[in-house]
């Protein structure tokens, strides 16, 4: 059989199934990339937990800026400075009512998740450690999330302690419990990890952590492409996401951070526009967030993660969650299913993505033959090592999923691995 | 341009996967390297006896993709025997050739059954993985005891 006549079987089968796969069809429209081919075959891109693919709308308001309105920010009287200077903090009032943060300064643009933690880990953290204090993180951090607490607890004589998971993905919230104590200076916790899939229980491990007074950051990366995130009701201190995971440009993303926090921090860099006056002797800091955002920012990107937000709360989201719920399921199904497959973690609530390794393959080489069939998975450790050793597999094979992603892409996976086992048969 | 799996996955190069030569941990090596592909978690240990300027014996344990772990296997079997000096040629040889474009018929010179992973040109994110056995193999000629990284 044809691949195309395959997929338009298995389209009509999944639109039996399931009720909403039309409207997903229209919006798989806005991605002009779904379009392509890859190897001849209509591209299956199952790769989103790395990077989503973006919507016209978001292409268009950074070619519109770039046309338009291109100037630098906060800097100039003249016209168009000042259009850019709004774009860019319209952008930034987007993010807050995106995230739900009570005011727009507490919205820090920065490259994206891995600046965001960093920052806090330099500006937030390094200040307040002394030796013998703790900052906590989890068995499946992404190594944006270790590495800068590696770095900050070495430098000041603090320990950083790991809550421990069971082999189904899943936290051990009573370990948690316990692990929280007059040490404990932050937790810093995914919200959904990028290889398990798994959706921690943040709102009571942020209350449990909040009344004994310990502030909590949470690393939203894989998070707020799949749910609505409300940091006032999360009641989280710091929250780090990617403009690039959500729709939106490379190279930008956002820290929220409580205000009374961001003021008490020192800055994160010295440079243009965080400054109020600088003389030799001294310098007054700019008020936030530009305290936090020296030097030329990446304004079309903020533009274009302001369309992405302006595209997302535009459509029903509840309805996309489900449709989104429906496609993950299937896969953990199908995949199940599949001779010589063994799912790596079944987490108690699963979003976004699905890890695997195959008996007869390295998923290596399971993600090559794949895409010969135009499916884009990720391979490897997904910057998680120690879910890796934990799990005892040297790598991984993860395929990952949006709103735009259909039950007919997991059935081109699976077929796809079909032609692995006859490859290594 | 599409690509074929079958110049990728050759018979050979699946044969050397299953059923790895010289995978073993020779009691008389006398040089180690270890080599590792950090982005896809290929690991190899390398393990050399060499004796008056002679690749007496060569064997490797480790975990990778089919490539690498294949690569690693004949690899080992080609270098047997072969002076320091031959094993050297040889993996300049076999690096030209991977990482020759695969546009072009690939030059195979004297790489005999090795020319089996021209076929990786076409697949670059695996020319690393087809390298890391050679690349290994140098370190442990060159007697270097750091980790070697194709990355
Ligand atoms: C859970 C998680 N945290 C942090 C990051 C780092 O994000 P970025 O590379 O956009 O800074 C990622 C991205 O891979 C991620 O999945």
């Amino acid at each position: 059989m044809t691949t195309a006549s395959r997929s338009t079987v298995s389209r009509a089968e999944a639109t039996g199934r399931a009720g909403h796969v039309a409207d997903v069809e229209s919006l798989r429209a806005d991605f002009p990339i779904l379009e392509r081919t890859i190897n001849g075959q209509p591209l299956v891109y199952l790769d989103n937990a790395a990077t989503t693919q973006k919507p016209r709308p978001v292409i268009e308001a950074v070619r519109w800026y770039y046309e338009e309105t291109n100037a630098n920010v906060h800097r100039a009287v003249h016209t168009l400075s000042q259009q850019a200077t709004a774009a860019y903090e319209g952008a930034r009032a987007k993010v807050q009512r995106f995230l739900n943060a009570a005011e727009s300064r507490e919205i820090i643009y920065v490259r994206g998740t891995t600046e965001a933690i960093n920052l806090v880990a330099h500006s937030f953290a390094r200040p307040r450690l002394r030796p013998g204090d703790e900052v906590l993180i989890s068995a499946m951090e992404h190594h944006s999330n270790i590495v800068p607490w590696q770095i900050v607890t070495a430098e000041r004589g603090a320990t950083l302690r790991v809550i421990p998971m069971d082999r189904s993905g899943d936290l051990l919230l009573d370990r948690y419990v316990d692990l929280l104590t007059d040490r404990t200076r932050l937790v810093s916790l995914v919200h959904v990890s990028n290889s398990l899939g798994t959706v921690n229980p943040v709102a009571e491990m942020i209350r449990q952590a909040k009344a004994r007074g310990i502030p909590v950051l949470l690393d939203g990366a894989q998070a707020v492409a799949h749910h609505r995130v409300d940091v006032q009701s999360l009641g989280c201190d710091f929250y780090a996401c990617s403009s690039h995971k959500m729709f939106g440009p490379t190279g930008i993303g956002a820290l929220y951070g409580r205000a009374e926090l961001l003021e008490e921090m020192p800055p994160f860099q010295g440079g243009g526009d965080m400054i109020r006056s600088v003389t030799f002797e001294q310098t007054t800091y700019a008020v936030l967030p530009h305290k936090f955002e020296a030097g030329t920012p990446h304004i079309a990107g903020a533009v274009g993660l302001g369309a992405a937000i302006d595209y997302l709360m535009a459509l029903d989201r509840d309805s996309l969650e489900r449709h989104e719920a429906d496609v993950v399921d299937y896969a953990v199904e199908r995949l199940r299913a599949e001779p010589g497959v063994r799912l790596i973690g079944c987490p108690t609530r699963r979003t976004g993505a699905v890890s695997f390794v195959m008996d007869c393959a390295h998923a290596h080489d399971v993600g090559t033959i794949v895409d010969q069939a135009g499916v884009a998975i990720r391979t490897g450790h997904h910057c998680t090592q120690p879910v890796m050793d934990f799990f005892g597999v040297p790598a991984t094979a993860r395929a990952s999923f949006a709103f735009y992603n259909t039950r007919s892409d997991v059935d081109a996976l699976v077929s796809a691995l079909a032609r692995v086992r006859k490859v290594f048969a | 341009m599409t690509t074929d799996l079958s110049d990728l996955y050759q018979q050979l190069i699946v044969d050397h996967n299953r059923n790895p030569r010289n995978f073993r941990v020779p009691p008389d090596a006398n040089r180690t390297a270890e080599g590792d592909n950090p982005l896809c978690g290929d690991r190899i240990t390398l393990y050399l006896h060499v004796e008056d300027g002679r690749v007496l014996d060569a064997a490797f344990q480790g975990s990778g993709c089919a490539i690498s772990r294949a690569s690693a296997s004949m690899m080992t079997q080609a270098v047997q025997g072969k002076t320091e000096e031959e094993a050297g040629r040889l993996f300049k040889a076999f690096h030209t050739m991977v990482t020759s474009p695969a546009t072009a018929p690939p030059d195979t010179g004297d790489l005999g059954k090795l020319a089996a992973f021209a076929g990786v040109r076409a697949f670059p994110a695996r020319v690393k993985c087809a390298n890391l056995p050679w690349h290994t193999l140098h370190a442990a000629l060159a007697a270097k005891t750091e980790r070697v990284s194709t990355e």
